[in-house]
């Protein structure tokens, strides 16, 4: 049985007096690959960033990798292993490709990022040509794919990935599928997908939880997800 | 040809003098979005400080290039700490607030220094073009504001510092996702720039004299450089240092200083107007 890398235990959170999270309870062991579906304002955004720290929890913990982390700083939560790609893919859009993923690997020695850079640059072939570019002017789908590459850069142990899929391209969306497949079982590494794309989480992940009004709903076998009937009454067409 | 070279002289050493009086402002404004209107009383600041350090035996150059920046990049520190970091992202409020502390400023130095102008003797003396004597401590605040524009560039360019720093200005959340720790990031920067400001304030103050209210003469000019030059605080800064310290200077010769004064702003105006993102919104994009 894999150890807990993340669990999040009656986790609530919300926008000032807004509440958005009414009591998250999850457990993401090392290496599996955890996938979140619902409908807009549901709160799987908020999940994500409560997690990561960018919103702070008013009730419930967090904990990663042994630790207690609910109220670390995001960068410490980065430091000690959690991946961010956010929704919208936040790139820095003045600096080249290859100084976002040298931000990336910021709080590495010099050697080390170099060497993780390069790693990463193998591993995502597509950034190669267009390291000198700067992150503004990329498509959305070489975008989505430098968030990617930047948030491995930090070496992450389990990634959160915010709707990778949005605004992207299909050709696009099926080589950032068979990435994630491939970077899943080569780094060992666990992930948690929010999504509204079923097909893309359907064959990534391995376990689909539904998230209705800020509580997670139910499990929902990935193979079903299939089932056009099932689809249609988990999101809308 | 006498004539001509004066000219030239003096246009090298307004542009430093402009370049020297924005960089303080082209950090803390052009890279952290504060609109800190406090930026001429950390300038005050520096030239006192470089003054009674000098009265009180300390060297000269001692007491301009490393007491008057270190001193208010102290300050800074504590701004930054006890008042900035609440209000990073609201400009409005940001100006407010430093609006708040010049006059606070002010008021402390008037009440311990006196509202008087104080001064220290220029470290070097003058040279001659032709039957023209010209000041040389000029082209030393030319030369210091080459390197630390050159220092700078280098700096937010070449190293993992600079870079960490062009992020989190450019993304806050997104760089504390990757382990950078933004406030540490801002706290730094903050001081930089008053330092900068300090270090202004104390080569200024042998060839200006030191008054408490003498900020309000640096603060407009700097505003109006930094956002002449947009985006790129060094590359920026330097070109509109440049072209409007070059502007005023050559006003100045045919006219009188009140409208080379007024040449300078009509400059700005016009160069907003055609760049309304500033020199470098349009040309040099991407320089840092």
């Amino acid at each position: 049985m894999p150890h807990e890398l993340l669990s999040t235990r009656s986790l609530r959170s919300g926008y000032g007096r807004i509440p958005v999270l009414f009591g998250i309870d999850l457990t993401i062991a090392a290496g599996e690959f955890v996938g979140v579906l619902g409908h807009n304002g549901m709160g799987k955004s908020t999940f994500l960033r409560t997690v990561m720290g960018h919103i702070p929890a008013t009730e419930g913990t967090v904990s990663f990798a042994g630790q207690d982390i609910t109220r670390a700083s995001p960068a410490a939560r980065a430091r000690a292993g959690l991946g961010y790609v956010p929704q919208g893919r936040q790139i820095f859009p003045a600096l080249s490709v290859i100084d976002n993923l040298r931000v990336g690997a910021a709080h590495k020695t010099s050697a080390e990022a170099q060497a993780v850079i390069e790693q990463v640059i193998e591993e995502l072939p597509r950034l190669k040509p267009i390291l000198t570019r700067a992150g503004g002017v990329l498509s959305g789908g070489e975008q989505q794919i430098l968030a990617l590459a930047r948030c491995l850069c930090s070496e992450p142990k389990l990634i959160l990935l915010d709707e990778p899929t949005e605004g992207i391209q299909p050709s696009i969306i099926e080589e950032m599928k068979d990435t994630l497949k491939a970077l899943a079982v080569k780094r060992g590494l666990s992930i948690l997908l929010v999504e509204q794309n079923l097909e893309f989480i359907s064959d990534l992940a391995t376990r689909v939880l539904t998230i209705k009004r800020g509580q997670l709903s139910g499990e929902i076998d990935p193979r079903k997800l299939h089932d056009a009937d099932l689809a249609g009454d988990i999101l809308p067409a | 040809m006498d004539y001509f070279l004066v000219v030239l002289f003096q246009i090298v050493g307004t542009v430093g003098n402009l370049a020297l009086i924005s960089v303080g402002l082209a950090v803390i404004f052009g890279m952290m979005r504060v609109i800190n209107l406090a930026h001429g009383e950390f300038i005050m600041l520096g030239g006192f400080a470089a003054i009674f350090s000098t009265q009180a035996g300390i060297n000269i150059w001692i007491a301009m290039l490393v007491v008057a920046p270190l001193s208010v990049a102290l300050l800074g520190v504590v701004v930054e700490r006890l008042i900035m970091r609440r209000l990073y992202g609201r400009m409005v409020d940001t100006m407010l607030a430093s609006w708040g502390l010049s006059l606070l400023l002010i008021g402390l130095a008037t009440t311990f220094f006196g509202n008087r102008v104080v001064g220290i003797a220029a470290p070097v003396g003058s040279f001659r073009v032709g039957g023209y004597s010209l000041g040389a401590y000029d082209f030393v605040l030319t030369g210091v504001a080459a390197v630390v524009f050159a220092g700078g560039y280098l700096l937010l360019r070449m190293t993992r510092a600079g870079l960490i720093a062009r992020a989190t200005m450019q993304n806050r959340e997104m760089a504390s996702s990757l382990g950078i720790e933004p406030s540490r990031v801002y706290a730094v920067t903050f001081a930089i720039g008053a330092g900068l400001s300090g270090l202004a304030g104390g080569l200024l103050a042998p060839i200006s004299g030191v008054l408490p209210t003498m900020g309000v003469a640096y603060v407009a000019k700097a505003f109006i450089t930094v956002i002449t030059g947009g985006a790129s605080v060094v590359t920026g800064t330097a070109l509109s240092a440049a072209l409007l310290g070059s502007i005023n200077t050559i006003s100045t010769f045919l006219t009188t200083p009140v409208v080379g004064d007024v040449a300078l702003l009509l400059a700005a105006t016009i160069f907003l107007r055609l760049l309304p993102t500033g020199i470098t919104g349009r040309i040099f994009k991407g320089a840092p």
